[in-house]
């Protein structure tokens, strides 16, 4: 390294253990969601990075929709045990149960996640919460600080974002209000690949292309499971899918892939020309400013 | 270096360029050009922007619209903010800071520009420059932007004409000699065409120079980092407290600028006292050398007392340590203007301090370069000479020889809201 370069991966793993390290220092109780997906489980390992050889001094939430492929909270619950870092779930079950919020008509349960997600930051006083979104999934996101500012209300306001110069995050919050820290701003979804293969970082099996039983909606691949059941007419035949995105497991389709090691995998991603959210996601397409609205309501 | 790094080979280097511009200079256009040709562009993305252009009647697919992400936007057909674009290319990794080019958007170009290795100004061959122009890049040499790139676009529409290329050189190139302007290069394009954007064109055979990918993709950055004054401001003491690691008491940061090394002798600011570096370790284990912008755990040899704001450095060469700051303040708050005596938090490094404006001395026209010597205030996009008194001293240098220490940003106290930035001159 004689002539002081380093690649962009270290560069961007620099950026992201300063932010991290910036919200610890800055913020009175931070919280990193975690949802077992491949953007959380690279948060987490940066997280660990940023302040070995200490414990990281934040614990994880798992906002639950109830609705996630099994081998997702396997992963969840044998790499949270293995870090000893505190996990708290909060349960959108539970919320539903309580009156809190109500399920939608088609069962889908994306959407009311946030206020089960801003009651538990109320709850538990969460001043600064970190997200593994990145600028390159959605157009709206691409406007997002690093430091986003959110009302005690939990909302975003596009129009009133704090401008962001230097390394120079604020994170000044009062009581009841939130900042949501995205470390990942600045990676891609190739960036997040190879990292994971560069620092082998072991993942749910669902990432990894497997013959899987399947049905066919709207030119979607989605796995039959305890939420996708056959309707009548439908019919089931066995593809090898991955997924590139692990949502709710009633919403997130697959892809057709060979790709069965991570190696294989950045070749795929590398390769295609769809975007991950507009592969696999049926949550996002219902309009233009879709990600937009959410976001301005406290989605993350 | 560790095996982590080396193992990462087949990646590449990181440059970060902001773009300025209105969307009638092209700017979009030649973004989305870039996006499109380098494959960074996805097919649902381009098939939603094809949807909205045939929908709305346009008579071509409207490649800002891309990029323009908020509904306010779109409706209005402008950009707003600052929106962050990526794409690779087999030589280099790009962060493109797509940053409106409307004075009342000054803000926006300030913030992209402040971590900008390059800076991308477009004019139209046929309007020549224009205000906006010069004011971009005057903000860009203000920012210390290292390279800048302008771009003369819509060639095709002047027929390729060699003399309105040169006359637009020439008065750009007098217009920097006056400025900051480290490396300019000057290229003519048609982002609508591709000449010259991705492939040089065969429509110019006069003109000598590469494509602008190629140039983004070969222009030299790494000496474009302070490698030579060694500056650690103090992030974060980490201490686990636990059996292994009991006495454990390392310094965590990003190096900012300068070489750090095992042994070397180092000062802390505002202390004073000096140590030497045991050993500089990261989660992949330790290193031999650090530099920025790597970001790493330095422990000292000596149990001092250094704690987050306070800064390592060598003896031989420190940073300056003042209450009283000189700055150029670029003003982002559109509810109240900067004012004389008024008290603020600022930001520096990873200090937190309060600051009181004792002095403004001039309010700068960003057109003109014309200095206002009557003003006592600065109100929204405003840029001008200030002088703080702040409560701690600030460990800081020149902000022309050091951009990581001779930055800061200006907060309101009331509403936690991020109201200005700070060039320390």
């Amino acid at each position: 390294m004689s002539d002081y370069r380093i690649s962009h991966l270290a560069a961007l793993e620099a950026e992201a253990i300063f932010i991290f390290r910036e919200v610890a220092a800055t913020c009175q109780r931070p919280v990193l969601l975690f949802s077992g997906g491949k953007d959380s489980i690279v948060m987490l390992h940066l997280a660990q990075k940023a302040f070995a050889p200490a414990p990281i001094p934040f614990p994880v939430m798992h906002v639950d929709t109830g609705q996630n492929f099994a081998e997702v909270i396997d992963y969840r619950d044998r790499r949270v045990a293995a870090t000893g870092v505190q996990l708290i779930v909060a349960s959108v079950q539970d919320a539903i149960d309580r009156g809190l919020v109500t399920e939608p008509p088609d069962g889908t349960r994306n959407r009311i996640q946030t206020p089960v997600l801003l009651e538990a930051a109320e709850k538990y006083q969460f001043d600064a919460l970190f997200g593994g979104a990145r600028r390159d999934e959605e157009k709206a996101r691409a406007k997002e600080r690093v430091f986003s500012f959110r009302d005690d209300f939990g909302q975003w306001d596009p129009k009133n974002q704090r401008p962001e110069l230097w390394n120079l995050y604020n994170g000044r919050v009062h009581p009841g209000e939130q900042i949501r820290v995205f470390p990942l701003s600045n990676w891609t979804e190739l960036d997040v690949w190879r990292y994971i293969g560069s620092e082998d970082i072991p993942l749910p099996e669902v990432y990894f292309a497997a013959e899987r039983e399947v049905v066919d909606r709207g030119g979607m691949l989605y796995a039959v499971n305890e939420f996708i059941v056959p309707r009548e007419g439908e019919e089931v035949f066995t593809e090898k899918i991955r997924y590139r995105t692990v949502g709710d497991a009633n919403l997130t389709a697959g892809v057709r892939s060979n790709a069965t090691t991570i190696d294989e995998i950045v070749a795929e991603v590398a390769a295609t020309r769809i975007t991950e959210r507009g592969a696999t996601r049926g949550d996002d397409k219902t309009s233009e400013a879709a990600m937009e609205d959410r976001k301005r309501e406290g989605y993350f | 270096m560790t095996d982590t790094l080396s193992s990462r080979e087949d990646t590449h280097e990181l440059l970060r360029f902001a773009t300025a511009g209105s969307v009638d200079d092209g700017k979009s256009t030649l973004i989305g050009r870039l996006l499109f040709d380098s494959k960074a562009l996805f097919e649902d993305q381009w098939d939603a922007v094809e949807a909205v252009s045939a929908g709305r009647g346009d008579e071509y697919t409207d490649l800002a619209l891309l990029t323009d992400g908020l509904r306010s936007e779109r409706e209005q057909g402008i950009t707003i903010d600052v929106a962050y674009r990526y794409f690779s290319t087999p030589e280099r990794k790009f962060i493109i800071a797509d940053t409106p080019g409307h004075i009342q958007y000054t803000r926006n170009m300030v913030t992209g520009a402040s971590t900008a290795d390059l800076a991308l100004i477009l004019v139209d061959a046929r309007k020549g420059l224009v205000e906006q122009s010069r004011r971009h890049a005057f903000l860009c040499s203000l920012l210390r932007v290292p390279h800048m790139v302008l771009c003369v676009n819509k060639m095709d529409l002047v027929d390729y004409d060699e003399a309105v290329f040169k006359r637009i050189e020439n008065e750009f190139s007098a217009f920097a000699t006056k400025l900051d302007v480290p490396d300019l290069t000057v290229i003519p394009i048609s982002a609508l065409k591709g000449d010259n954007v991705v492939n040089r064109s065969e429509n110019m055979p006069w003109f000598q120079g590469t494509s602008l990918l190629h140039h983004l993709e070969r222009v030299h950055i790494a000496s474009d980092r302070n490698l030579v004054d060694v500056r650690f401001p103090v992030q974060h003491v980490i201490r686990p407290h636990s059996g292994d690691h009991h006495d454990y008491r390392g310094y965590a940061g990003q190096v900012a600028s300068g070489v750090m090394k095992p042994g070397d002798e180092v000062m802390v600011l505002p202390s004073g006292f000096t140590s030497r570096i045991a050993s500089i370790e990261t989660a992949d284990g330790p290193l031999e050398e650090a530099f920025p912008p790597l970001s790493v755990t330095v422990r000292l040899e000596d149990e001092l007392d250094v704690s987050r704001g306070d800064m390592l450095c060598r003896p031989g060469n420190q940073a300056r340590v003042s209450q009283d700051i000189e700055a150029m303040v670029c003003w982002m708050d559109e509810a109240r203007p900067l004012r004389l005596r008024g008290k603020y938090a600022v930001k520096h490094t990873t200090a937190d301090v309060r600051a009181v404006v004792k002095d403004v001395q001039y309010q700068l026209d960003v057109n003109t370069l014309h200095r206002d010597e009557s003003a006592t205030e600065l109100k929204l996009n405003e840029i001008g000479r200030v002088t703080l008194r702040t409560t701690k001293p600030l460990l800081c240098d020149d902000y022309r020889r050091n951009r990581a220490t001779g930055g800061f940003i200006i907060i309101d106290e009331a509403d936690n809201r991020t109201v200005g930035a700070g060039i320390i001159v």
